[in-house]
């Protein structure tokens, strides 16, 4: 897969616009899914994913084909919800966050039909308590959580993703999830 | 060992499954003599668990086709940076060209001196290089920066820069035959070269034809 993906990539440096499509349709899960659980949102998480891959073909000549491209793509998504979150007002984030259980809600009814894997987080209303209690962090505690536990990536991976050193994202790790250990708690 | 400090720095240690077996097997031993140590870890597995079985979100079924039409379409500068960017030799071929051009500018406006490739036997009055009666000149001539009247003859090309062909009386033009109508008192071709892109042309010609006559002598 990485092949084809690299093979896309060459073919969009040429001029290809087409072969974007490709490298769309196969990222925009993830992606949409970074965005979502980062700001609450599901309006605003398709607004900065549509804008992410926008960037991502504006600048796909400076993206160095040795590397990851995965990586290079979350890091314009990450860098883009983390901009957003710090321009919003503090009043607005509530309001985020209600409409956010709507498009949480949504998705989780649309794959409520599939069996989950932990009886813990069968409740629905779990699950966006969940989701609710991650966007309550501070975001940079969030994102490392987010693209640790969502999206399981290696503490390499997020480091190259949020341009910090290692030892850091697992500092933020640890305190992410020792915030989140009271929250749950009485879960 | 420190519950709050050390077991728990473990513990962290252990979700990023970096522990090595000596500090594995103390968190083992702590946690089993410890139940608050215990109560802490096993919240923490929990909570990891909680985040971790989220579902997936899956983006719009028009996310694809909506970042499709609105991506920018391909701008023509952006093309010709993108051709200079790969390929360095069309940079060098510019700069070389830009160099050269505004070499031959400069020599173009810098001198304004009548000069000609001819010095025997020619008149220079008032910047008009004047070919006198009688007299032949053998071979091509150039005239710079002046106008040339031609009251004798010439056998061979002329090229004025920057000037015009003053009507003489040439004397040998009816006699010799050569085509009376245009008054032609030189035999090859004339070339009158009076503003700068013709200049700049006029140049490059040599230069092509320097190129050219020096393959075919090999």
């Amino acid at each position: 897969m990485e092949s084809m993906i690299k093979q896309k990539i060459k073919e969009v440096k040429k001029g290809d616009q087409s072969s974007f499509e490709d490298i769309v349709s196969f990222y925009q899960n993830k992606v949409y899914h970074i965005c979502l659980r980062m700001i609450g949102n599901s309006y605003e998480a398709e607004d900065l994913a549509q804008e992410a891959f926008i960037r991502a073909y504006t600048n796909i000549h400076s993206f160095d084909e040795r590397r990851k491209f995965s990586t290079w793509l979350y890091r314009i998504a990450t860098n883009l919800t983390i901009d957003r979150i710090r321009k919003k007002k503090p009043d607005y984030h509530l309001d985020a966050e209600v409409r956010g259980t709507d498009g949480l809600d949504m998705y989780s009814q649309l794959a409520a039909d599939q069996a989950l894997p932990e009886e813990e987080v069968e409740s629905l209303e779990l699950q966006s308590y969940i989701h609710r209690e991650i966007l309550a962090l501070p975001p940079k505690y969030r994102s490392v959580i987010v693209l640790r536990y969502l999206d399981e990536l290696a503490l390499q991976e997020i480091a190259e993703i949020l341009d910090i050193p290692v030892g850091t994202v697992k500092t933020r790790v640890h305190r992410g999830r020792e915030a989140l250990r009271k929250r749950l708690r009485h879960v | 060992m420190k519950c709050n400090k050390e077991a728990v720095a473990l513990m962290h240690k252990y979700m990023d499954g970096e522990l090595d077996r000596e500090e594995e097997r103390r968190l083992r031993d702590h946690l089993q003599a410890c139940q608050s140590c215990q109560t802490h870890f096993h919240e923490l597995k929990r909570t990891t668990t909680l985040i971790t079985n989220t579902n997936a979100a899956s983006a719009p079924n028009d996310f694809t086709a909506n970042v499709m039409a609105n991506l920018p379409k391909e701008k023509k500068r952006k093309n010709y940076a993108r051709l200079f960017q790969r390929h360095p030799i069309l940079t060098a071929a510019a700069v070389f060209f830009i160099l050269m051009f505004s070499g031959i500018t400069t020599a173009w406006n810098q001198d304004q001196q009548v000069t000609v490739s001819k010095q025997e036997n020619l008149e220079i009055k008032e910047d008009i290089v004047i070919v006198p009666e009688g007299v032949t000149v053998n071979g091509d001539l150039t005239v710079r920066n002046g106008d040339l009247k031609i009251d004798g003859q010439i056998n061979g090309d002329v090229t004025i820069i920057n000037g015009d062909i003053v009507n003489g009386q040439p004397e040998g033009s009816i006699e010799n035959g050569l085509d009376s109508s245009t008054l032609r008192a030189y035999t090859g071709e004339l070339t009158e070269v009076n503003e700068i892109y013709e200049w700049i042309w006029y140049q490059t010609k040599g230069v092509v034809t320097d190129i050219f006559s020096f393959g075919s002598d090999e």
